[in-house]
């Protein structure tokens, strides 16, 4: 059985890392190599690492995105920004295991083809960022910004066709205010689709990695509690594996 | 007492990113070199010979670039460990069944084939943490106990001809190997370079094996 992951998310400004509530007021989370070297020896399942500065990239930073996967031994998975097969390319080179693609597919959805050929599906994450408005759930790009008029579940079903490896679906409503993920949307995510569903946006204790988990995800990605509270990801996997979840235990040592 | 004169390379023929693999070497304290001359591989005596990608393509890339003698040279004439991760795990197996019928290193019995061939019908790409299941008491499984995981990213498996060259078996629907070993030939399907302190231990005892 493969195990239900717990992942932190990490989001950098360009200058440090953030977090904020419903995508704005974004408030410091400290210098990104310190931060994941802790998660990395506190033994997380995965990281997510998403760069949010609004710099056009003509270029992938390389030698900084070296310096972030270099403090890594579990996968890490980077998005934020990307518009290419270069990008992507520059980025595995630079230690990334994945990527994680979201508003420039909606204008150019063949990335997704392109990238998924050339990398495998396995390789690929779509970030879907989502506002309910007047009871429908509409996709957004650009930080939250833009609305693309997209409705979720169409929008899943392209992805999944053009070669989508998972999806991590992120509610713009719940984000950083740590009242629980919003399980309609999870639900209604991992209903419509065949890959693995990384639920994202408000988590605040221990339950709702479970409730997350009672309506169909894969893997729990979380920033604020993990970032300002004192739960951790240890205690996460503690609590859910109480509830006969079956994640990952921590690795000891057997001395033989 | 650890044994700090292991030569230790990892073979580079083009695909995949070998970086995170080097680091979790280095930082155990070992000299590891990325190698992309099938040459040079006479100076090492452990061999790591990762891959992503498709088993065709990565066989078309060995043969071309000429590693196939040199490997087989070392490792089955002068009886070199090496240890295959992932897709190098697979090309140590006879034949893969990866966009048609493709030779592979032939140093293991047994093919490679999509796992829904296997009878799999769970989601494929098998991605994420899963545990293995120990069969043998192995150096390669040290002070790792029975039923850790580790993480894997494959749409394929090796079927051995000979089952009990299977060190450990994971089940994703159906079982499959996981680790194998054939004399001085080491294969995990899993990567040990993403498996944080487990994957750490199993590097460890390859390169001390």
């Amino acid at each position: 059985m493969l195990k239900k992951r717990i992942i932190p998310t990490m989001l950098w400004n360009g200058f440090t890392l953030v977090k904020g509530q419903n995508f704005i007021n974004k408030r410091k989370a400290g210098s990104p190599v310190a931060t994941i070297q802790i998660y990395n020896s506190r033994d997380v399942d995965e990281i997510f690492f998403f760069d949010i500065s609004k710099i056009e990239h003509q270029n992938v930073d390389q030698e900084f995105i070296k310096s972030i996967t270099d403090c890594v031994s579990v996968p890490i998975t980077i998005g934020g920004g990307i518009k290419s097969i270069r990008h992507m390319d520059d980025l595995f080179k630079s230690g990334a295991d994945k990527i994680c693609l979201n508003s420039a597919i909606y204008s150019n959805p063949i990335l997704i083809t392109d990238s998924a050929k050339k990398f495998g599906s396995q390789a690929i994450t779509i970030s879907i960022d989502v506002k309910k408005i007047s009871g429908e759930y509409i996709c957004f790009k650009n930080n939250g910004k833009l609305n693309t008029g997209k409705k979720i579940l169409p929008w899943i079903r392209e992805c999944l066709d053009r070669g989508a490896g998972e999806i991590l679906i992120n509610s713009i409503d719940h984000d950083g205010l740590m009242c629980g993920y919003d399980y309609e949307l999870i639900k209604l995510t991992t209903e419509h689709a065949n890959v693995p569903v990384v639920a994202s946006g408000g988590a605040g204790n221990y339950d709702d990695f479970y409730k997350a988990h009672l309506n169909g995800a894969s893997a729990f990605a979380a920033a604020s509690i993990f970032h300002f509270t004192n739960y951790t990801p240890a205690g996460a996997k503690e609590y859910l594996k109480k509830k006969k979840v079956d994640i990952r235990n921590n690795f000891v040592l057997e001395k033989k | 007492m650890i044994i700090k004169n292991r030569k230790i390379c990892i073979i580079d023929f083009g695909i995949g990113n070998l970086r995170s693999l080097k680091n979790c070497i280095d930082n155990l304290d070992f000299n590891v070199q990325i190698i992309n001359k099938p040459k040079n591989l006479k100076k090492y005596n452990k061999i790591i010979l990762p891959g992503v990608g498709s088993f065709k393509d990565a066989m078309n890339l060995i043969k071309l670039l000429g590693w196939d003698h040199e490997i087989l040279e070392n490792v089955l004439i002068k009886k070199k460990e090496i240890l295959g991760i992932c897709l190098g795990m697979q090309i140590l197996l006879s034949k893969g069944h990866e966009f048609g019928i493709t030779n592979g290193l032939n140093l293991i019995s047994g093919e490679v084939y999509n796992l829904k061939t296997l009878g799999c019908n769970k989601l494929i790409p098998h991605i994420g943490w899963n545990e293995i299941n120990i069969k043998k008491n192995d150096i390669l499984f040290k002070n790792i106990p029975n039923y850790s995981s580790f993480y894997f990213v494959n749409s394929y498996a090796c079927k051995l001809k000979n089952k009990s060259q299977e060190l450990s078996f994971t089940n994703h629907d159906i079982n499959f190997s996981s680790a194998i070993k054939n004399q001085n030939i080491y294969g995990t399907q899993f990567h040990p370079e993403k498996s944080s302190k487990a994957g750490r231990q199993l590097l460890y005892n390859f390169i001390n094996a």
